[in-house]
């Protein structure tokens, strides 16, 4: 865009507006000895304060993430799609229900379209997404993860596409190789995408992640089972006893998970338990680890159809608190990006100028 | 090749903003907000995707003799803030397009042509520097002039700043620069004269070093900046821990199930 092209008419007016707002604010000044007008401080107000206990005025050092809400989504389908191709080739190997095989592998192959849909809607410029392939950097998890994902999408749609051709037209040798290596590529590829996305988040500056760098990825793994292990159940495999022991695991894990985020004291932890992020955080974990877990549990000592109602709830509770998870996790990471205090190593009670005169906050970001 | 770097000397600076101005000149950077901030002079309260200078203002109330001010003055001390290029740049590590590059000249570049706007380099930015420009798509931060440098120019915001307070020069030269001048700022009797250059930690130190007056904390500077890249290790060796659980627990769920496909 060219800034010349603008004809110097079209910026009277906002030069206009400017003057009759320094009229507006002396006649204010003059005739009541006081502005109220953004960005002026008045005559005898207290002198904002920077200094090595308040800060730059509270002004937070660390820029939010400025990912939208694809993100938090592309983690829920990422995780559930890994993992659900993880459960249909091992289902597979061992020779389990052919159904239950078939239907993982249809919910690993909707994550492999999904998947990349969501992450390059996601992109400032969307056309670039091949720029992600130009190189490859084992230092960068988004680059291992945009990498992971071309390898996952690629041999999953190709095993369920060559699985469909095989059911409609019948055996062939192409068919069978591809199949079966799309589906034996699909557990390492798979394994990657349900954990990568907690290193990812793991290997920032923002305090709430970095701290957690060591439980993120399990964390999101066991997140990822119990949703891809829901989403089957729902499909109808919720007799299935393989899946009810997956099931538990991942929910045990979650509850444990939680009693970790609830069981320590540090303030970089704030996130998670405070504000709008820590009740989602807390109705996600909720959702995710005892509900689930108290209802399999249930299950267990109930008659067959009883226990098959008891296991659909246990699978909606998953599948809810999976994605709410997620959610959380971006929701805590931009709270903790607006910490001024922790980047700082600024004690978190102290108060920056900002606190103290709630009257005179102003606006304060930059674009 | 020279290894070049910023010098920025807060004691020399009079917060008239010539380099933000020069910067977004020589650059052609939007408009980034005209309003005051309410923190004395200060507009942007940050460096961000449209703002690559950026001056801090610290204002006190008046202090008597201190820095020869006069008793009815206000204490101010001003303080061009700039991205600090670091030696690992946590930004450079993170982009997963190679768009983020290393120059010759030791600064740390953003190719505006590659860079997709995946805006992992935000939350991998120790300083909050690299932001992504919502409208553009794309992330932006300071060239370190990058174009400037290549013909034999100095950075535009060096080359506006009318106290010399913004030093450009070879990275080393500048740092003794740096401890003469703190010594000589100490000889005049301005005992919290400090040098910001953080070298001990991961970031390895900075192409772009600050002489504050007092803590760097003042200024939102961080005592201890690290490169992201310190939590990686931490972060893989948990995925692989759940992966190995995944695929264990997958299989022995399913070889303990008993139910057969009728083989």
């Amino acid at each position: 865009m060219s800034r010349q092209s603008v004809p110097f008419s079209e910026a009277q007016p906002s030069e206009l507006q400017r003057e009759r707002r320094l009229a507006e604010i002396r006649r204010q000044a003059e005739t009541r000895g006081k502005v109220n007008v953004t960005g002026i401080r008045p005559e005898g107000s207290p002198f904002p304060k920077a200094s090595p206990e308040t800060g730059y005025y509270g002004i937070p050092l660390l820029k939010p993430p400025q990912w939208t809400h694809q993100i938090p989504l592309y983690f829920f389908v990422g995780g559930a799609a890994g993992a659900a191709a993880v459960v249909s080739a091992i289902a597979h190997y061992v020779g389990a229900d052919r159904k239950l095989v078939r239907d993982a592998r249809w919910i690993a192959a909707a994550g492999a379209v999904i998947s990349p849909a969501l992450l390059i809607a996601d992109l400032g410029r969307p056309e670039r997404f091949l720029n992600m392939l130009r190189v490859f950097k084992p230092q960068s998890p988004m680059s291992v993860g945009a990498w992971t994902l071309v390898g996952f999408s690629s041999a999953v749609s190709a095993a369920t596409f060559a699985g469909l051709m095989r059911e409609r037209y019948g055996p062939s040798f192409p068919l069978t190789l591809i199949e079966n290596a799309g589906e034996a590529a699909g557990i390492p590829l798979g394994l990657g995408l349900a954990t990568y996305t907690g290193v990812l988040l793991g290997a920032t500056a923002i305090p709430v992640w970095n701290q957690n760098a060591g439980d993120l990825p399990l964390h999101f793994a066991a997140s990822g089972v119990g949703a891809a292990v829901g989403i089957l159940e729902l499909m109808g495999h919720s007799k299935s006893r393989a899946l009810q022991a997956l099931g538990l695991g991942a929910a045990i894990f979650e509850l444990w998970e939680g009693f970790r985020i609830e069981g320590r004291t540090h303030s970089h932890l704030d996130p998670l338990k405070h504000g709008a992020s820590g009740a989602v955080t807390r109705v996600g974990g909720a959702l995710s680890g005892p509900l689930p877990t108290a209802l399999r549990i249930a299950s267990i000592f109930r008659t067959r159809e009883r226990a098959s109602s008891l296991r659909r709830w246990a699978a909606i509770s998953s599948v809810a608190g999976s994605l709410l998870t997620r959610i959380a996790w971006m929701r805590a990471g931009i709270a903790s990006a607006k910490n001024w205090q922790q980047p700082l190593e600024i004690s978190p009670d102290a108060k920056s100028w900002q606190d103290t005169h709630p009257k005179f906050r102003q606006v304060t970001t930059s674009r | 090749m020279s290894t070049t770097a910023f010098l920025t000397d807060s004691t020399l600076c009079i917060g008239c903003k010539a380099c933000e101005v020069a910067c977004k000149e020589w650059n052609q950077v939007s408009e980034d907000g005209l309003d005051w901030s309410g923190y004395s002079y200060d507009n942007t309260g940050a460096v961000g995707a449209s703002t690559w200078r950026h001056v801090k203002f610290v204002e006190e109330p008046p202090t008597p003799g201190i820095g020869g001010n006069a008793g009815d003055q206000t204490s101010w001390v001003f303080s061009s803030d700039v991205c600090k290029h670091c030696e690992v740049a946590g930004c450079l590590e993170a982009c997963p397009t190679g768009a983020i590059v290393r120059t010759e000249f030791g600064g740390v570049f953003v190719q505006p042509d590659v860079c997709n706007g995946c805006a992992y380099c935000v939350v991998a930015c120790p300083f909050g520097v690299v932001a992504k420009n919502k409208e553009d798509g794309r992330a932006f931060k300071c060239t370190f002039c990058y174009d400037r440098q290549k013909a034999g120019l100095e950075p535009a915001c060096a080359k506006a700043c009318p106290t010399e307070s913004i030093k450009f020069g070879e990275i080393d030269e500048l740092r003794e620069e740096a401890h003469e001048r703190l010594r000589v700022l100490k000889e005049r009797g301005m005992e919290d004269a400090s040098f910001y250059d953080p070298t001990h930690t991961s970031v390895e130190g900075t192409h772009a070093m600050f002489i504050l007056r007092g803590d760097p904390r003042t200024y939102n500077l961080p005592p201890n900046p690290e490169v992201p890249t310190i939590y990686l290790k931490q972060g893989w060796r948990s995925a692989a821990m759940a992966a190995g659980l995944l695929l264990g627990g997958t299989l022995l769920a399913f070889l303990t199930d008993g139910a057969r496909d009728g083989r």
